[in-house]
């Protein structure tokens, strides 16, 4: 490299993304994928985790359902409370290091990333499923029991795509978050935006620089996702309006219309 | 007389201490129309729910076709899917369209194929006048339709008695007609249901046998013109009396 470093801020941060703009790159396609993989089976632990914690238990159960479910949830608390306990860089270290250490398995960097970014989140959601669950109104349970639904069918087909609708603003927040939280993922040295933004940082002693980049791209990537979750749940919401399905045409000429417009909240 | 559909024995109900119902016994035939009438708290809902397992009973027996539904070994599930419950707060499946509340139970718990399900479910959906709104989801919709609805997904099961749980009482007034019409349509094609209701004229129109319900007991019950013209039990007529004077 032959040119010469500017001496203004905004002069070295051009050069920084000119010169190591691909590095930067590459560390956010990780942070990405890793922060997108991790909440994507951290969610699917939590809904695990939630279904598990809100199975009811009546007397009538056998003995072996109730030891057996009631084993299963002092499991899981057990887990959400040390995942929510401690810090996920000290998780990771524990993660990494201990099979390093004791075991003849070597995780790469980016797995052993995952991992930990996906039992957090997990510990995490396990507690926001619960709330989702507990939040669907009870006449749901029971209108889905009045026509013989067993809880399994109630579950899937009733509860739970209601408590995943209304959990969707929090595994936004939760995405946003690990979008942000894999930078500690840099102490066992996976190679994500943070990683790169320190290498640069410290081959020009311009750390301000190449955290004025690296910042610009994380608050990208949050902002990008945010606005994507949200389509995504007007997607899920359908239709504000729906067709009136008839047969009859001449009631469609006898003034029956099929409201296609929403009606305004804040319009009196 | 034709076989039971329900016989309900000796049923009790306690929250803790709160004896809710003490030793309730009546017994449904098919085309029998129980309405039951009385005070909040009588335990009215309480039995409903009861018939249905909603609430499990603390004691006594409901049989169904002679089988005691309440026995560990029974299947709750399959026995609810031949009882249908309408409820007050329709409970309508606030994830799913019109067409979708009414054909999942026939699909996923009837095990039925698809098509067989749409049909059926615009047969009844067209019986409460609600076929146009196949692809409304419920909150599109109006108490009262919303109750039509509900109807007509209890109907789809094809049920062999269908209880009514104050199937009006969250409605406003110029919509309490609309529903009380589909049941009475119902109880014209001999329909066998429980009603559980306030509406006291509806009662004793509609329905062939009246109960009436006070502090967890029957305290009278029988036909509805001798209930509601000459009633016996001092209880009875001290709760007619409120009513009719209003």
């Amino acid at each position: 490299m032959t040119s010469v470093l500017p001496e203004s801020f905004i002069g070295k941060v051009l050069y920084l993304a000119e010169h190591y703009g691909p590095a930067y790159l590459e560390g956010a396609k990780l942070t990405l994928f890793i922060a997108l993989v991790g909440t994507l089976f951290g969610c699917l632990i939590g809904f695990v985790c939630g279904i598990v914690q809100t199975i009811p238990l009546s007397k009538n159960d056998s003995f072996l359902k109730i030891a057996v479910v009631k084993l299963a949830k002092w499991t899981l608390n057990v887990y959400v409370e040390f995942f929510r306990g401690t810090p996920m860089m000290v998780q990771a270290m524990l993660f990494y290091y201990g099979f390093i250490q004791y075991t003849s398995y070597r995780p790469t960097t980016t797995l052993a990333g995952i991992v930990v970014v996906s039992i957090n989140t997990g510990a995490y959601m396990a507690e926001t499923m619960r709330g989702g669950i507990f939040s669907v109104d009870k006449g749901q349970t029971e209108g889905a029991k009045a026509i013989g639904m067993t809880h399994f069918q109630t579950m899937l087909y009733v509860i739970l795509p209601q408590a995943i609708r209304n959990i969707m603003p929090q595994i936004g927040n939760n995405l946003i978050i690990n979008i942000k939280d894999t930078s500690v993922l840099s102490v066992i040295s996976v190679c994500e935006l943070m990683y790169h933004g320190k290498a640069v940082a410290g081959t020009y002693y311009t750390t301000f620089e190449s955290f004025t980049i690296v910042s610009i791209i994380y608050l990208t990537l949050t902002f990008a996702c945010s606005r994507l979750l949200r389509l995504l749940e007007k997607h899920i919401d359908g239709a504000d309006s729906y067709d009136l399905a008839t047969t009859d045409t001449l009631a469609h000429t006898s003034g029956m219309t099929n409201y296609p417009h929403k009606r305004e909240e804040d319009e009196l | 007389m034709s076989k039971a559909i329900l016989e309900i024995k000796h049923l009790q109900k306690s929250f803790g201490k709160n004896n809710v119902l003490r030793d309730i016994d009546f017994t449904i035939y098919p085309g029998d129309i129980t309405s039951i009438i009385g005070a909040s708290g009588s335990g009215k809902s309480t039995l409903l729910r009861c018939i249905n397992v909603l609430e499990r009973p603390t004691g006594g027996e409901i049989l169904h076709n002679g089988k005691n539904i309440l026995d560990k070994s029974n299947n709750v599930a399959a026995y609810r899917a031949k009882v249908g419950m309408v409820f007050q707060s329709f409970n309508l499946f606030d994830n799913m369209t019109v067409l979708e509340n009414c054909t999942i139970g026939v699909t996923k718990v009837l095990k039925k194929d698809k098509k067989y399900a749409e049909d059926l479910a615009m047969k009844y959906l067209t019986q409460v006048g609600m076929s146009p709104y196949i692809n409304a989801k419920p909150k599109q919709l109006s108490g009262g339709q919303k109750q039509r609805v509900a109807i007509a997904r209890a109907l789809c099961m094809q049920p062999e008695v269908l209880l009514f749980d104050e199937p009006t009482s969250a409605l406003d007034p110029e919509m309490v007609g609309e529903v009380l019409d589909v049941i009475r349509s119902l109880a014209e094609e001999g329909m066998t249901m429980i009603i559980v209701t306030h509406e006291m004229a509806f009662a004793r129109d509609v329905s062939n046998r009246t109960i009436f319900m006070d502090k967890g007991v029957i305290a009278e019950e029988g036909t509805p013109q001798q209930l509601f013209t000459n009633p016996q039990n001092p209880r009875t007529k001290e709760f007619l009396s409120r009513f009719m004077n209003n």
